[in-house]
């Protein structure tokens, strides 16, 4: 099979694929690889590399969302609880990087399954519900607990030397280690919607019941792709906790699980690319409209509506529907 | 006729708050035959069907099939004891290709797939049969367009195949018929007859004349209860079934 996306229509194309991947998938991760490559030396690294951890938290948002049919509305508490635990491991563990990251991905993980597991129990509506109920507990527990320095949140976080022997206090430098986590969570991720997994997963975002009636036991799928998703919103949080040397209680407060949801669909929810794009054009509007203080909150609805109205299968969505080809 | 039933249900009862829309229903699908379940609108057809695949747990009564009790199994465990069930409004993918629908089902053989670090490349193992499947109903022509683009009549003949492509022993069919045109109906009549040949088919259907001719064995519901059993000719002139048709407003 040469394409799987809610979007294909041309998957009887021959198979012009390389290693696995449409040969046009192929190119852009190459040219974005590339252009990533050399962007610092034209815009300023933090701002690439928040760029870059939020795709990374779109891109594991909508391997949820597009591909397993589950609204999350409370992935802040995976992506910020991952923070505090990697700002925590990394100054007062004294950790290394990889270590401090790693920390954090595995407790996302593991509050992944513990919520996913409840979660699921409840469909739609009500499995948004749950999981902001669950995300609003994560928060409090941000706010009261010792160790995450309530208001204050961690600062001064020390990003230390990678594997102990390179620094990664310079920025350009520690750009090249979150271009290579982002590149590969997001091929990862790209990988888990192409597998047998994520044919099964996309099979019951399409049809439950049927999906049940062909002896697929439905509930532990979608546990494994809370998990997974939960997982990789962790990685992104981790890293963001580094690279901005600060974990803070706007990482894992409700409106960051909203961002995650306006990023996933104003660029595609369901699309490869998507996420990514999304994640680019919201942290953009952050970053160089901030001027405009609270205009930017009015901005992001006025695109979230629009969205909604006029393109709702994202912008890469409404691309991909074009050139007839899924991204 | 107990040793010879495949499925089998005693004293089967669904009661929602304060009604009882399954009343003690006695049931035994022979083997081999083709069994119709019929009945006028609100008859507990539907509910009795969804108790016999698992997607409701009765409050009452007891569910064998091949001598072992489901009564208290998942309905994607009696999927995997061959037991498949179809859905009234079409059950395809819709944004899966007709191959990929049939896959989903061949797939099942793999076990779990939770491999997700696997390419999907090793699914195309099974595209040789999956296309053969496709054939059989006659949707060669469309083996990648996507299922949400197919006809009515073709979506069903895609879900056909798709179930078949589990190889059930027994096959659980919830108003194959309905919404479909004179000439559809006798496509599918022809394709269920012939799938029947080495298997065991119950069908729920609301009129009694789709299922004359298809059917070895008829049992018709009404108000949740067993009106009359036994083949077409019997039930047909049964006075309580011609009463609870005209009562409800069929012919």
């Amino acid at each position: 099979m040469t394409t799987t996306d809610t979007v294909s229509h041309v998957s009887a194309q021959p198979r012009d694929k390389a290693m696995g991947m449409p040969r046009h998938h192929m190119m852009i991760f190459i040219a974005l690889f590339a252009a990533m490559l050399v962007a610092p030396f034209v815009l300023y690294p933090v701002f690439l590399m928040k760029v870059m951890c939020f795709a990374l938290f779109a891109a594991a948002f909508n391997l949820l969302l597009g591909f397993g049919g589950l609204l999350s509305f409370g992935h802040a508490a995976y992506f910020g609880m991952a923070s505090y635990v990697s700002a925590h491991a990394a100054k007062v563990w004294g950790l290394t990087p990889e270590l401090a990251i790693l920390s954090g991905t595995l407790v996302a993980m593991v509050l992944g399954a513990v919520i996913g597991s409840l979660a699921i129990r409840r469909q739609g509506i009500y499995f948004a519900m749950v999981t902001l109920a669950f995300a609003q507990m994560v928060y409090f527990f941000a706010l009261q607990a010792p160790f995450t320095g309530g208001e204050d949140g961690i600062q001064a976080v020390p990003r230390g030397d990678l594997f102990g022997i390179l620094s990664t206090r310079p920025d350009r430098t520690f750009y090249y280690v979150v271009l290579a986590i982002t590149f590969g969570g997001v091929l990862a991720i790209y990988r888990i919607i192409h597998s047998p997994f994520g044919q099964v997963l996309k099979a019951i975002r399409e049809n439950e019941p049927r999906s049940i009636s062909l002896g697929y036991h439905v509930n532990r799928y979608k546990l494994a792709v809370f998990v997974i998703s939960a997982t990789f919103a962790g990685m992104a949080g981790a890293t963001k906790a580094l690279v901005f040397q600060l974990a803070s209680l706007t990482d894992v407060y409700w409106t960051m699980s909203g961002e995650v949801v306006l990023m996933t669909l104003l660029g595609g929810m369901g699309t490869v690319f998507g996420p990514l794009l999304g994640a680019g054009i919201i942290v953009a509007m952050q970053n160089y409209f901030a001027s405009f203080g609270a205009w930017v909150l009015i901005m992001q609805g006025i695109i979230f509506v629009l969205a909604v109205l006029l393109f709702r299968e994202g912008i890469i969505g409404v691309l991909a529907r074009w050139i007839k080809k899924p991204l | 006729m107990t040793e010879a039933a495949i499925l089998s249900a005693r004293g089967l009862t669904k009661e929602f708050k304060g009604f009882v829309a399954v009343n003690k229903v006695d049931l035994d699908v022979r083997r081999g035959s083709i069994h119709a379940l019929i009945g006028p609108n609100g008859a507990g057809k539907t509910t009795c069907f969804n108790l016999l695949t698992k997607f409701l747990q009765p409050t009452s009564g007891a569910i064998t099939y091949n001598g072992r009790d489901i009564t208290g199994l998942s309905a994607a465990d009696i999927a995997r004891l061959g037991l498949v069930r179809s859905f009234q409004i079409s059950a395809v993918f819709p944004n899966l290709t007709v191959l990929e629908n049939v896959r989903i089902a061949l797939q099942r053989r793999r076990g779990d797939s939770y491999d997700f670090w696997r390419s999907e490349r090793v699914l195309r193992e099974y595209d040789d049969e999956a296309r053969s499947h496709i054939a059989d109903v006659g949707l060669t022509a469309f083996t990648d367009e996507r299922a949400g683009e197919l006809s009515y009549g073709r979506k069903r003949a895609l879900e056909i195949a798709t179930t078949l492509a589990l190889n059930p022993e027994m096959l659980l069919l919830d108003e194959p018929m309905a919404g479909m045109t004179q000439e559809d109906v006798e496509r599918i009549s022809a394709l269920i007859r012939r799938i029947a040949t080495n298997r065991t088919i119950l069908m729920v259907e609301h009129n009694l004349s789709v299922v004359a001719n298809l059917s070895d064995h008829i049992t018709v519901l009404a108000r949740g209860e067993v009106l009359a059993q036994g083949d077409y000719a019997t039930v047909s002139k049964d006075p309580k079934v011609i009463d609870a048709y005209i009562g409800a407003g069929h012919g």
